[in-house]
């Protein structure tokens, strides 16, 4: 059992009840999608299972551990073996895509062999062959700022690549590029997850590029599982109480960089 | 309603903080002791344009200039050597008193535990105590222990520019985006791996000029500590005053002001080549 939910609720800060009592099993190996309306917990749940997110009630399993009654040092260890890729995926503008990259498995490596690779990078095969599967390979040694946001997604993306971890997790992996590159990119990721039995679980919001690369489907709705079928038997009756109903919100603000003035004395 | 809407609501505040901002400067003025006739007294006019008039020409003679020469190296050497050595105590005292590095911020949409916090408060006490006291106060202290001369005023910047770095570079570090770093500490990464690759790019810049910026205090302090006899141009600049040589004071001021602008341009020059 690769991930292992029961009874988990999640409650946040400003009082929003994010996932109500869930139970999920995926096993070793799944790909699985969760789709459902903004707001339905999507991300709440993926970073929950990246041990993001500490659940109020209920029990987290992750790869035969439960994440939050470990000591800190062992949690860092297991979360190593964890991938979350961001749906904005935060990268220092200045950065380069290499270290970006590269940066992936700085949870694997030593302080040593991590702050020599920020001055030297010391695996430039190793990024470009992730980079390559991605069609980004030209970007190797430009900076995050140079790059648009569905560049930014796939820098993001071939970061999880090379971190090559056991369980990964996709929140909106996708959002911000076009439908050809984005099923090309689900694509990859899928390929990548089967070539190494990797348990693969990623929101989406394109519910026809969900059935078409994945087997299992979630629908996700007010924090709680509407259905969680084969792809091959999710049909439209469903689809539409899923999205039923959906108020018309407008999206989030942006996020603005913090820009804080320091006073200096 | 005619009047309601002619009427700004700023308006009554604004008149107020003026008035309370002029109340609270007169007394200020009063205690100051603040009397600027003193400056127009004839004879005190006469005796500062007596001195003043010396400044020109500024003394050029061989010896001095060899003097001043290697004054302006001591002042350089006793502020880089200050500088280096607070930097030893205020990096990382500066790691531990911010919040950029807590774990349990990053499972926690960003408020760190109870605990880190009551942990983070004896640091940023010894910050506060190190840059509370004047850097001159601690050149005083050190001349009496170690004696006249230049190790006195690296001692003291030493230390009160520790305090003031470490304040400033943990808050510069809690300013910036911390998100990349929280992302790196939830893949499993190091506190300070973390550090390095989601916080130390967006910092970069600004460490740097402020850095650079506080190198250039230094100098001016290394100056005003060289009045109590650590060394330096400031030992030099008292010097001359004491003997009225308004020459040898203009060449020495000359100098202070060309390494102030230097300082300027160096931080000028790395902020681009960082931007």
């Amino acid at each position: 059992m690769s991930l292992h939910l029961t009874r988990v609720s999640l409650t946040h800060a400003n009082g929003v009840q994010a996932l109500r009592s869930l139970d999920l099993h995926i096993d070793a190996g799944e790909q699985v999608a969760i789709i459902g309306p903004s707001g339905a917990g999507k991300s709440s749940l993926l970073n929950v299972l990246a041990t993001g997110l500490r659940p109020g009630n209920g029990e987290l399993q992750v790869l035969g551990e439960q994440p939050w009654h470990l000591s800190a040092r062992q949690r860092q260890r297991l979360r190593a073996r964890i991938g979350l890729v961001h749906q904005a995926p935060p990268l220092p503008p200045r950065q380069r895509v290499i270290t970006a990259v590269l940066a992936g498995k700085i949870g694997q490596w030593g302080l040593g062999k991590s702050l020599l690779n920020l001055v030297h990078p010391l695996d430039v095969p190793g990024a470009r062959a992730a980079l390559a599967r991605l069609d980004l390979h030209d970007k190797l040694f430009t900076q995050c700022q140079q790059l648009s946001g569905g560049q930014l997604q796939r820098v993001g993306i071939a970061r999880v690549l090379y971190q090559a971890p056991e369980v990964l997790l996709a929140d909106e992996p996708v959002s911000a590029m076009d439908p050809v590159l984005a099923g090309h990119t689900l694509k990859v990721l899928c390929e990548h997850a089967r070539e190494h039995a990797v348990t693969l679980v990623a929101s989406l919001h394109a519910v026809d590029l969900a059935l078409a690369h994945f087997s299992r489907i979630i629908g996700l709705r007010d924090g709680q599982i509407l259905f969680d079928l084969p792809a091959s038997a999710v049909d439209r009756e469903q689809l539409d109480a899923l999205y039923a109903n959906e108020q018309l919100q407008p999206s989030p603000p942006p996020v603005l960089p913090l820009s804080v003035q320091i006073p200096r004395c | 309603m005619l009047s309601r809407d002619t009427r700004d609501p700023a308006a009554r505040p604004r008149l107020l903080l003026s008035l309370l901002a002029i109340a609270l400067l007169w007394p200020g003025m009063r205690l100051s002791e603040l009397d600027l006739s003193v400056l127009l007294a004839s004879d005190n006019r006469g005796e500062m344009g007596r001195f003043v008039a010396t400044f020109w020409p500024p003394a050029h003679g061989a010896e001095f200039l060899e003097l001043l020469w290697q004054a302006t190296l001591q002042t350089l050497a006793i502020a880089t050597a200050g500088m280096a050595l607070a930097l030893l105590l205020a990096i990382p005292a500066s790691l531990l008193a911010s919040r950029a590095l807590s774990l349990s911020a990053a499972s926690r949409a960003g408020r760190p535990s109870q605990w880190g916090q009551l942990l983070r408060w004896p640091v940023r006490g010894v910050l506060i105590f190190l840059r509370s006291v004047p850097e001159i106060v601690w050149a005083l202290l050190f001349v009496r222990a170690v004696g006249l001369g230049p190790t006195a005023g690296v001692l003291a910047i030493a230390i009160t520019y520790s305090g003031m770095l470490g304040k400033v570079y943990a808050e510069i570090f809690e300013s910036v985006d911390q998100r990349p770093a929280h992302a790196l500490l939830q893949a499993g990464s190091g506190r300070l791996a973390a550090f390095s690759y989601g916080i130390l790019p967006n910092v970069a810049a600004e460490l740097l000029s402020y850095t650079v910026y506080r190198w250039e205090c230094a100098i001016r302090a290394s100056v005003v500590m060289g009045f109590v006899g650590a060394g330096g141009l400031g030992q030099q600049i008292d010097l001359s005053m004491r003997m009225f040589a308004g020459g040898e004071v203009a060449s020495l001021l000359l100098t202070f002001l060309v390494l102030v602008l230097f300082a300027d341009q160096l931080s000028r020059l790395l902020r681009w080549r960082l931007a």
